[in-house]
């Protein structure tokens, strides 16, 4: 009976989906037959977000909350886990994509061809269910603890093909980066259990401490989380990981683990009753700087998941900005601006949740396919992946902010915002306009590239030629979330639907402002005309020339024997442009002389740096390792010795105590 | 209704006069006859009645880009008010749209020139984008000043609001702005000195060389798309630049078609007595345009 009860209740279902999701690998690690494992797992997190997604959306559209109180025997208190509307927000990108990338998996990452198989299923389950915990948690103990089995099942997944040593590299900077946002963050929730007395969050506006205190707890919240969220320049373990990670393990850290970093500023934000004004400026720009640099650092790349990890940084960076829009708008009583900041940051954090993890899964196919991911070896995959091509067509445009997809309509929200500002008295928010114009324009360099560099054209290399498309499992969760982007952009108001609760949650007073200064319908209306027109122009001229079609090679300018390594790279694509955004990107190019009438063989090779990185981070960062050199003394393999490590430390805690 | 009929019949009617406008006054500076007025219109039936040659290399895609570029075009068309009449379709923040049409319509028109597997146009390709994201901040530039000029955030209150009075008080800044547009609506049709549509050397073209490949209904497809987009531009400079109103609805429809037949004989101009600038001055160009829109903003603010 008790049973049935707890099974009405919609945040008991949305716990025993969070405990679902964390057991999914289980059955994988005792059965001998991996397929079938991976099939449980797969049916466990598609069971998982049905027991969720209804019961979140039931309580965020209808009003509910809930909350449980664990009252163990652990030294840091009775921990309590709520679901408020902010946190029932950011637990749908996690039960968004964890089923999706799961199904995703049993084409992609099979247990017949992966010997990995079993630890990354366990893993994939087990990150979600640590940051659905992350999101409910209302206790600083339990949220590190957390943010911890987070940080590590993330670098166990990463590292699932360990044998190569770039991933290796990638994950040790992640894991490095990972605790020294994560050192932030102890800081952070050690000063708040100084100032509150206890590890329970305060509730919502109710710390009110002094400016500087204030002000140090939010350069911490900034630190720990805008590492994770990868804002520049914390941004450094990002690429790597992303680009050396199981491409459905990627879609799940960018489309989801990125916004716990946003989540978690949110949440350190909503504790104080008033927010200085400094704060929405620090964000904005942060996050607009953030945003140009990701981009333009995207449209170098030549590998494909590297150019979608930097695309990450510049979508975490608008979202930023939204948040500083928020601040800027509340710290000077602009409910306009706060209202249309935070709604296009919360709309964007849906939207980047939609069409990244597509981009990602299809880049997983892409290379499933073609057997690489540097995009110079690719070409022509359009003809080999259909439907592959038509859903990344989709994704791309959806991330460049192009109607009629959803990136434009969270996009607009924000030009709304920092437009509306050019009528107030100091119109400088307004300058954001024009960046985010700028950054749209990259990014549809960088996408172009992407876009037509992989899949257009000719295959470049043999394996590019022999590609096949992806299986039906692969297949089906990415028209899922093409289907999403295209009903986001036609109709927001579905997704505003849910951003309104949140808005509602984090900022009671703005709820009366929260009217959108543009109807939905145009949205439909726009992006409707310019489908049925297009698709109405397309038929037409494709029954017109259907008879007088002729076939014939493309038109070389003369040039008589045309191969496919003629053909404009990626490198070449995106060389323009990065000879103008040379303080941000430069472009190491490797190649042997060309002598005598008849040369021999040479050899060409590109390697976009970032400038950051190379010229300022991994130089200094080579001056401390060889300055900590003796540190690693300490650091030796013996066990027993590490074990009286922890003694002395234990010991030494006490004395201080006492 | 009449207004929005006027509207739609001028907007498809008259953009290929335009091109025809243009060449007759480059003819002219030529010292030739030059072709007819109604060139463009006689060259865009001829193409409609011919077959196409497709590129092995293509795919759907080769194809849908001159669709969807023409018909995110043609829905732009419905935002921009023509002289002092109200525009079919106005909404607070089509202005943004507007942008993103012709950003919508670069996507696609890029994506078709990398499909041919053609280095040319691949190149063509990575000009447009490249020469387009240091374009599309100067027109936002604009757009803000015009907002902070009329208080509203839509295209038609926003031009309608410029005025003869408006403009005794804010000269200076609106002719930072009309200088900052015309580099816009000259780099972004892909004329003189960014780009020259006559030119026969593949290697140095950015708009032509990306179709290339494209013909019969396609290519009069991407020429009409094309002349779409000067004309809008071009009314969007023409409603800055103009700020007369008579009072009498036809009138106005007759100053406006005036006042871009004058605009195309300016073009024209430019093309005539300047030369092409090398590649690698145009972003220097853009970014003296993107400076000159934001004094003109400065201007505006202090």
């Amino acid at each position: 009976m008790l049973f049935f009860d707890m099974m009405r209740d919609p945040a008991s279902l949305v716990l025993c989906a969070i405990a679902l999701a964390g057991c999914s690998g289980l059955p994988g690690l005792v059965l001998r037959d991996g397929t079938l494992g991976q099939r449980l797992a797969s049916t466990a997190a598609l069971t998982s977000s049905l027991l969720a997604l209804p019961s979140l959306l039931y309580l965020l559209l209808g009003g509910g909350e809930a909350s449980f109180l664990l009252n163990w025997n652990l030294p840091f208190g009775p921990c309590e886990v709520a679901l408020d509307p902010l946190s029932l927000f950011f637990l749908i990108p996690i039960f968004l994509v964890f089923p999706a990338g799961s199904l995703y998996a049993l084409g992609y990452w099979p247990a017949a061809s992966h010997s990995s198989q079993r630890s990354v299923t366990f893993f994939y389950g087990l990150l979600a269910c640590a940051m659905a915990l992350v999101v409910v948690s209302r206790n600083g103990a339990l949220f590190i603890m957390a943010w911890e089995i987070m940080a590590l099942s993330g670098y166990f997944l990463l590292v699932a093909e360990h044998r190569e040593g770039e991933v290796r590299g990638a994950g040790t900077v992640y894991l490095v980066a990972s605790h020294l946002g994560g050192a932030a963050l102890l800081f952070l929730f050690a000063s708040l259990f100084m100032i509150t007395g206890g590890f329970g969050f305060p509730a919502a506006g109710s710390l009110a401490v002094g400016a500087g205190l204030a002000g140090t707890l939010f350069w911490l919240a900034l630190a720990g989380f805008g590492s994770k969220a990868g804002l520049m320049p914390l941004h450094l373990w990002l690429p790597s990981a992303h680009a050396n990670a199981p491409s459905h393990v990627s879609a799940l850290l960018s489309g989801v683990m990125l916004k716990i970093g946003v989540y978690g500023i949110l949440r350190v934000l909503s504790f104080f009753p008033e927010r200085p004004l400094w704060w929405g400026g620090v964000l904005t720009v942060a996050g607009l700087a953030s945003a140009v640099m990701g981009i333009c650092v995207a449209s170098a790349q030549k590998d494909i998941k590297r150019l979608l990890a930097y695309s990450s940084i510049e979508n975490l960076g608008i979202i930023c900005a939204g948040i500083g829009m928020f601040l800027l708008g509340q710290g000077s009583g602009n409910e306009r601006l706060a209202f249309l900041g935070l709604a296009g940051a919360l709309f964007h954090v849906l939207n980047h949740a939609v069409f990244k993890p597509l981009l990602f899964f299809c880049a997983g196919s892409v290379m499933h396919a073609a057997g690489t991911r540097d995009l110079d070896r690719m070409g022509g995959l359009a003809r080999r992946l259909p439907y592959t091509a038509f859903f990344t067509l989709c994704g791309a445009v959806a991330i460049c902010g192009l109607p009629p997809f959803n990136g434009f309509a969270s996009e607009m929200l924000l030009y709304l915002g920092f437009f509306g500002e050019a009528r107030a008295g100091q119109p400088f928010v307004a300058l954001g306009a024009p960046v985010l114009a700028l950054v749209g324009g990259v990014a549809v360099i960088s996408f172009v590239k992407l876009y037509g560099i992989a899949f257009l054209g000719e295959p470049r290399t043999a394996e590019a030629a022999g590609a096949h498309e992806a299986t039906g499992t692969m297949l089906a969760p990415i028209a899922l979330l093409a289907f999403l982007a295209l009903a986001g952009g036609l109709f927001p108001q579905l997704f505003l639907a849910l951003v309104q609760p949140a808005i509602r949650g984090l900022a009671p007073d703005l709820a009366h402002a929260a009217v959108l200064p543009i109807a939905p319908v145009w949205f439909a209306l726009a992006g409707g005309s310019v489908i049925s027109l297009a698709l109405l122009l397309f038929l037409f001229l494709h029954v017109k020339t259907r008879e007088r079609a002729v076939s014939a090679p493309t038109w070389g300018c003369g040039y008589l024997r045309p191969s496919p390594r003629i053909q404009y790279t990626g490198s070449s694509f995106g060389a323009f442009f990065s000879s103008l955004s040379g303080a941000l990107i430069r472009t190491r190019i490797t190649m042997g002389p060309v002598t005598g009438l008849a040369p021999a063989g040479a050899r060409f090779s590109y390697h976009p740096e970032e400038t950051l990185l190379h010229r300022v981070v991994l130089p200094v960062l080579n001056v401390l390792g060889i300055g900590c050199a003796f540190v690693r003394r300490l650091q030796h393999g013996e066990v027993q010795i590490y074990i009286l490590y922890i003694f002395v430390t234990l010991m030494l805690l006490l004395l201080w105590v006492h | 209704m009449i207004d929005t009929i006027f509207h739609v019949v001028l907007v498809l009617a008259m953009p290929p006069l335009l091109l025809g406008v243009i060449g007759k006054t480059k003819a002219a500076f030529a010292g030739r006859v030059g072709a007819p007025f109604l060139q463009p219109y006689y060259d865009m039936g001829r193409l409609m009645q011919k077959g196409i040659v497709l590129s092995d290399s293509t795919t759907w895609i080769f194809r849908a880009g001159p669709v969807v570029t023409l018909a995110a075009t043609l829905f732009a068309a419905l935002l921009v008010p023509l002289g002092k009449h109200p525009a079919p379709v106005s909404f607070e923040g089509d202005m943004i749209l507007f942008a993103y049409l012709f950003a919508l319509g670069r996507f696609f028109t890029t994506t078709a020139a990398l499909d041919t597997a053609s280095s040319f146009e691949g190149m063509g390709a990575a000009r447009e984008v490249s020469f387009s994201c240091l374009a599309e901040p100067t027109l936002f530039f604009a757009l803000i000043t015009l907002t902070r000029l009329s208080g509203t955030m839509s295209l038609t209150p926003m031009l309608q609001h410029v005025t003869l009075p408006v403009w005794m008080a804010t000269g200076a800044s609106l002719i930072l702005l009309l200088a900052g547009l015309f580099v816009v609506l000259l780099a972004e049709n892909c004329r003189i000195p960014f780009d020259d549509p006559n030119t026969h050397l593949e290697l140095t073209m950015i708009h032509e060389v990306m179709v290339l490949d494209h013909s019969g209904p396609y290519f009069c497809c991407v020429l009409y798309g094309a002349a779409l987009k000067l004309y809008l531009l071009g009314a969007l400079f023409v409603n800055i630049a103009l700020p007369f109103a008579s009072g009498n609805a036809y009138v106005d429809w007759v100053v406006f078609a005036a006042g871009m037949l004058l605009l195309a004989v300016a073009i024209g101009v430019v093309e005539s007595v300047m030369a092409r600038l090398r590649l690698i001055r145009v972003p220097q160009l853009l970014v003296a345009a993107l400076i000159l829109t934001a004094f003109s903003l400065v201007l505006v603010v202090r």
